[in-house]
C-alpha cells in the first residue's frame, strides 16, 4: 500500500520538475532561471525523502537537510549577484 | 696497489700538483718539473724487459669492483711492454722539445702540463690493463685528453672544431667498443683479456661473436684513424706541435693497434677478422699516401702519411692472423714480426718528422710548403734530421723504414700464396696496392724534405728570418733520429729484446709450436721485395721530378667527393634533421599531445588486452537493474550530450552541475550517504567556481560557438570510452578473488568502536590516505591563494 502511493508521489514529483526544467531552459529572463532551480532543489529533498521510504533508512536524512540549506544560500548568492554585480563584496578600507 | 699500479696512475697523480709548481715556481719552466716523470718510468719499465724477453709476464692486481668482477689487474708481456716504453720514452723526449717549444710567458703552462699527463696516464691504463672494462675507462681519458690538448688555442676557432671532430668520431668508436666488451663479458664470464683467451674455442662459436668482433674493430679503426674514420687525424693538426708528435703520431692512434694486436688470438679464428683488419688496413694505407701528395701544409701531409702508416701495421696485423690456419709457419708469421717492427720505426721517425716540422713553423713562422724553401744551408742540423726522417718514411737503405718496409713487401707477396677465404683470387690486390701506396709514400716524403730544405730560399713570404734552433730544441729529434739510424743498422738489438715476446703475446702458441726467430737482415738475396724496392725508387723519382705534370688530376677530383663533407653534411642535416623534427611533433598545443597521450593509451592498452585475449563478458554475477537507475541514467546521459552540443559556455556549465546532482543521487540510490553529502557540497562550489571562471573570461574572445567539430577528435574520444567500458565489463567478469570487505564490516565497532564503516575506514583502518588528502588540499588552498597574492603584487608594482 504505502509503496504503490510513494511510487506515484515520486512520478509526480517527476512530471513537476521536468516542468521546471522547462522553465529553467526557456525562462524568458535570469530570475525565472533562478527561482526555477530553487524550486528544483526543493523537489530534489522530496525525492531524496521519499527514496528513503523506499529503502527503509535514515541515512539519507543529513541530505535533505544539507539540500535545503544548499538551495537557500544558492539562491541568495544568486539574488545577490543580481542585485549588487557581486557575490562577496571587497571590504571598503582596502 | 702495487708499485706498477703506482707507476700507471703517477702520471695522473702529478697532473694533480703540476699547477702548484706552475703558481709556486714562475721563473722556472714547469716542463723541468714534469720530465722527471716520465724519465723514471721508462727506466722502470725497462728493467721489465730481461722478464718478458724470457717469457715471463707479470701480473698485479688491485680490488676496484670485486663484486662486478672488475679490478684493475695490470699485466705486462712483451706488447705492452713495447707500448709502454713508447709511450714514456716518446713522452719523454716531446716533455723536453715542447720544454723549448713553448713559451714559459705567453702559454698557459699549467694546463697544458696537466692534460699531457693525463694522457700519459691513460695511454699506460689502456696497454697495461688486463680487465677489459678497466682499459675502456682509460680509453675515454685518452680521448678526453687528447679532445683537450687538440683545443688547447681554444680560442681559435679550427682548433676547437678539430677537438669536437676528434671527440665525436673517437668516442662514438669507443662507446662501440664498450659494446663489444660487453658481448665479450656475456660469452666468457669474464673481462679478463687473459681468461678471455683461455676460452678462445668457446667463444668462437658463439652467436654474439660476430657483432663483438665488428664492435671492437670500429672502435680500433676510429682510434687508429682507419678508412674512413681518419678524417679527424688531419683536423686534430690543429694542436700544438709536441702534441701532435705525441698523441697523433707516436701514440693515441697506436691505441686501435694495440687493441687489434691484443684481440688477435681471440678472433683470428675468423675469416671478417682477417679480411677486415687487412682489407682496410690496404685500403688505409692507399688512401692516405694518395692523399698526403695533395697537402700543402707540412701537418697536413705528416697528418696523411700517419693514417697511411697506421694502415700499413694495420694489414700486417691482418696478414699475420692468417698465420693460425698454416700451423704457425715461421712463413707467414714474419707478417706480425714486420707489424711490430715498423709500428716501433714508425713511432721513431714519424717523432723525428713531427718535431722537425714544429722547429721549422717555429723559426719561419710558415708551415706552407709554397712559401718554404732553401733551408738546408741556414738551417743545417734540422735538414739532417728531416733528412733521416723522411728517407725513412720513404723507405730506403740504410735507415730502418726500408727494413720494415722489405718486411712488409715480403708479408704482402706471402699472401698471394695462401689458398683460404678466396685469398687465392684476390690476394693478388694485396701486394699491388702495397707497391701503388708504397710509391705515393716515397713521392711525399721527398716533397716533405726537398720542398722544405732545397729550391730557392724566399724570405719576402716568411714571416721571420728563418734560422738554426737552439740546441734543446733539436735535443729531442736528435735523439730520434738518432734511433733511427741505430735501429737501422743495428735492428738486433730490437728483435730479441722487444719484437719477439710481443710477437709471442699477439701470437700466443707460436710459443710451443716452433722457434721464433726474428733476425733482421739487410740483405736477403735478389728477392722480389728488393726488385719491388728498386720499382718504387725508380717510379718514384720519376713521378716527383715530374709531379708538375700529374699533379693537376688531384683538382680534377671534386672537393664535395670527400669524406670530410660526408662528416660536416651529415653533421648539419643531423641537427637539421632533429630540429624540423622536434618542432613538427611539439607543436606547443596541448590538444596535440593529448591527441598522442589519449593514442598510446589506446594503442598499448588494445594491444595488451588483444594479445592476451582478456576480453571476456561474463553476466553470472551482475545485479538486477531497477526503473530508478535506468531514469536516473537517462538523466545523466542526458546532461553529458548536452555538454557536448551546447552552444554557450553558461548552458555547458548547468548540464555540467546536473551530471554532478545525478551522480550524487547514484550514491543516493546505491546507498552511499556520506558520498551524496560530499557530492553535493562539492558540486556545488565547483559550479559556483566555474561560474566565476565564466564571469571572468575577457570579453573580446568571449565568442559564444559550437564546440569545433573534428573527425579525429571524435574517433578517439569514442575508441577511449569503448576502450575503457570494455576493459571495466571484462575486469567485473574475471573476479579472481572475493573482497576483503568482509574484514571491515565484522571489526569495525569490535576493533575500532565505529558504527559508521566509511568513516571508520578513513580515519582509521586506512587513516594515511586521509592525511595525505587533508595535505593535497592544503597545498591547493596555499596554491591558489599565492597565486593570487603573488599577481596582485606584481601588478601593483608594475
Amino acid at each position: 500500500m504505502i509503496n504503490s502511493i510513494v511510487i506515484v508521489a515520486l512520478g509526480i514529483i517527476s512530471i513537476s520538475m521536468l516542468l521546471l526544467i522547462y522553465r529553467v531552459v526557456k525562462g524568458p529572463s535570469v530570475p525565472d532561471r533562478v527561482v526555477a532551480l530553487d524550486a528544483l532543489g526543493i523537489n530534489l529533498v522530496g525525492v531524496v525523502a521519499l527514496i528513503s521510504i523506499v529503502f527503509n533508512s535514515f541515512a539519507f536524512l543529513e541530505v535533505i537537510l544539507l539540500i535545503g540549506i544548499l538551495a537557500f544560500i544558492g539562491t541568495i548568492a544568486f539574488a545577490k549577484f543580481l542585485e549588487k554585480g557581486v557575490i562577496i563584496e571587497r571590504d571598503r578600507d582596502a | 696497489m702495487t708499485l706498477l699500479h703506482l707507476a700507471i696512475l703517477s702520471p695522473l697523480l702529478m697532473a694533480l700538483i703540476v699547477p702548484l709548481f706552475y703558481k709556486v715556481a714562475k721563473n722556472v719552466h714547469t716542463g723541468w718539473f714534469v720530465l722527471i716523470l716520465p724519465v723514471l718510468l721508462f727506466s722502470y719499465f725497462i728493467q721489465f724487459l730481461s722478464r718478458t724477453s724470457k717469457g715471463e709476464t707479470i701480473t698485479a692486481t688491485a680490488e676496484w669492483m670485486p663484486s662486478f668482477g672488475i679490478n684493475f689487474t695490470a699485466y705486462v708481456d712483451g706488447l705492452s711492454l713495447l707500448f709502454a716504453l713508447l709511450i714514456t720514452g716518446i713522452g719523454s723526449l716531446v716533455v723536453l722539445y715542447s720544454i723549448y717549444y713553448l713559451d714559459k710567458h705567453k702559454e698557459s703552462l699549467h694546463n697544458f702540463y696537466v692534460y699531457l699527463l693525463l694522457f700519459m696516464g691513460a695511454m699506460l691504463g689502456v696497454v697495461l690493463s688486463d680487465n677489459l672494462l678497466v682499459m675502456y675507462t682509460f680509453w675515454e681519458l685518452t680521448s678526453i685528453s687528447s679532445f683537450l690538448l687538440i683545443a688547447y688555442w681554444y680560442h681559435r676557432e679550427r682548433s676547437r672544431y678539430g677537438a669536437q671532430k676528434s671527440m665525436l668520431i673517437t668516442v662514438f668508436g669507443g662507446l662501440s667498443m664498450l659494446g663489444g666488451i660487453v658481448l665479450l663479458g656475456i660469452m666468457g664470464d669474464t673481462f679478463s683479456i687473459r681468461e678471455l683467451l683461455a676460452q678462445q674455442d668457446i667463444l668462437v662459436s658463439h652467436a654474439l661473436f660476430i657483432p663483438a668482433l665488428l664492435l671492437i674493430l670500429l672502435g680500433a679503426f676510429t682510434k687508429s684513424a682507419q678508412f674512413p674514420f681518419h678524417i679527424w687525424l688531419p683536423d686534430a693538426m690543429e694542436a700544438p706541435t709536441p702534441v701532435s708528435a705525441y698523441l697523433h703520431s707516436a701514440t693515441m692512434v697506436k691505441a686501435g693497434i694495440y687493441l687489434v694486436a691484443r684481440m688477435t688470438p681471440i678472433f683470428s679464428e675468423s675469416s671478417l677478422w682477417i679480411w677486415l683488419v687487412g682489407g682496410i688496413g690496404l685500403l688505409t694505407l692507399m688512401w692516405g699516401s694518395f692523399n698526403a701528395v695533395k697537402q700543402t701544409d707540412l701537418k697536413g701531409i705528416l697528418a696523411f702519411s700517419t693514417i697511411s702508416q697506421l694502415g700499413l701495421i694495420m694489414s700486417l696485423l691482418g696478414v699475420g692472423a692468417a698465420a693460425r690456419f698454416y700451423d704457425y709457419n715461421q712463413y707467414y708469421v714474419a707478417a706480425t714480426v714486420a707489424a711490430i717492427f715498423h709500428l716501433v720505426n714508425h713511432a721513431t721517425f714519424k717523432g723525428t718528422l713531427f718535431m722537425v716540422v714544429g722547429i721549422v713553423d717555429h723559426e719561419t713562422g710558415t708551415r706552407d710548403i709554397r712559401k718554404l724553401g732553401g733551408l738546408m744551408s741556414m738551417m743545417p742540423i734540422t735538414a739532417t734530421i728531416a733528412l733521416i726522417g723522411s728517407f725513412s718514411m720513404a723507405g730506403l737503405p740504410p735507415f730502418n723504414g726500408f727494413l720494415s718496409k722489405e718486411m712488409f713487401f715480403t708479408g704482402m707477396i706471402r699472401v698471394i700464396e695462401m689458398d683460404i677465404f678466396n685469398l687465392s683470387t684476390w690476394g693478388i690486390l694485396f701486394p699491388i696496392i702495397a707497391w701503388v701506396a708504397s710509391i705515393f709514400t716515397f713521392i711525399y716524403s721527398m716533397i716533405l724534405f726537398f720542398k722544405t730544405f732545397t729550391g730557392k730560399y724566399q724570405p719576402e713570404k716568411l714571416d721571420k728570418e728563418a734560422h738554426e734552433a737552439p740546441f734543446g730544441m733539436l735535443l729531442s729529434p736528435i735523439i730520434l733520429a738518432s734511433l733511427v739510424v741505430i735501429f737501422g743498422f743495428f735492428p738486433n738489438l730490437l728483435s730479441q729484446s722487444i719484437i719477439k715476446p710481443a710477437v709471442e703475446a699477439i701470437v700466443p702458441a707460436i710459443k710451443e709450436s716452433s722457434t721464433l726467430k726474428v733476425n733482421i737482415y739487410f740483405w736477403h738475396g735478389f728477392t722480389p721485395e728488393l726488385f719491388m724496392t728498386f720499382g718504387v725508387i725508380l717510379l718514384g723519382t720519376l713521378l716527383y721530378v715530374y709531379s708538375s705534370k700529374w699533379t693537376p688530376i688531384y683538382s680534377k677530383i671534386p672537393e664535395k667527393l670527400s669524406f670530410n663533407t660526408v662528416y660536416d653534411h651529415g653533421l648539419i642535416s643531423m641537427e637539421r634533421g632533429a630540429f624540423s623534427l622536434t618542432r613538427r611533433y611539439m607543436t606547443g598545443f596541448i590538444r596535440t599531445y593529448l591527441v598522442y597521450i589519449f593514442t598510446f593509451f589506446i594503442g598499448i592498452l588494445s594491444f595488451t588486452m588483444i594479445s592476451q585475449g582478456a576480453f571476456t563478458i561474463d553476466t553470472s554475477e551482475l545485479a538486477p537493474i531497477s526503473v530508478y537507475e535506468v531514469v536516473l541514467a537517462v538523466i545523466l546521459v542526458l546532461g553529458t550530450v548536452t555538454i557536448l552540443f551546447a552552444k554557450s559556455r553558461l548552458t555547458a556549465i548547468i548540464a555540467l552541475g546536473s551530471v554532478g546532482y545525478s551522480v550524487a543521487l547514484f550514491f543516493v540510490l546505491f546507498k552511499a550517504p556520506d558520498l551524496a553529502l560530499t557530492q553535493l557540497v562539492i558540486e556545488t562550489v565547483s559550479v559556483a567556481l566555474f561560474l566565476l571562471c565564466f564571469y571572468h573570461l575577457p570579453r573580446l574572445s568571449r565568442h559564444e560557438e559550437r564546440t569545433s567539430f573534428k573527425f579525429g577528435n571524435l574517433l578517439i574520444s569514442a575508441a577511449v570510452g569503448v576502450l575503457v567500458t570494455l576493459i571495466s565489463i571484462a575486469s567485473h567478469s574475471q573476479k579472481m578473488f572475493p573482497s576483503i570487505s568482509e574484514y571491515y564490516v565484522e571489526n569495525s565497532y569490535k576493533l575500532a568502536g565505529g558504527k559508521n564503516m566509511v568513516n571508520v575506514i578513513l580515519v582509521d583502518f586506512r587513516g594515511f590516505d586521509t592525511m595525505f588528502e587533508i595535505c593535497v588540499l592544503a597545498i591547493a588552498a596555499l596554491g591558489i591563494f599565492a597565486m593570487i597574492r603573488l599577481r596582485l603584487t606584481r601588478r601593483s608594482e608594475g
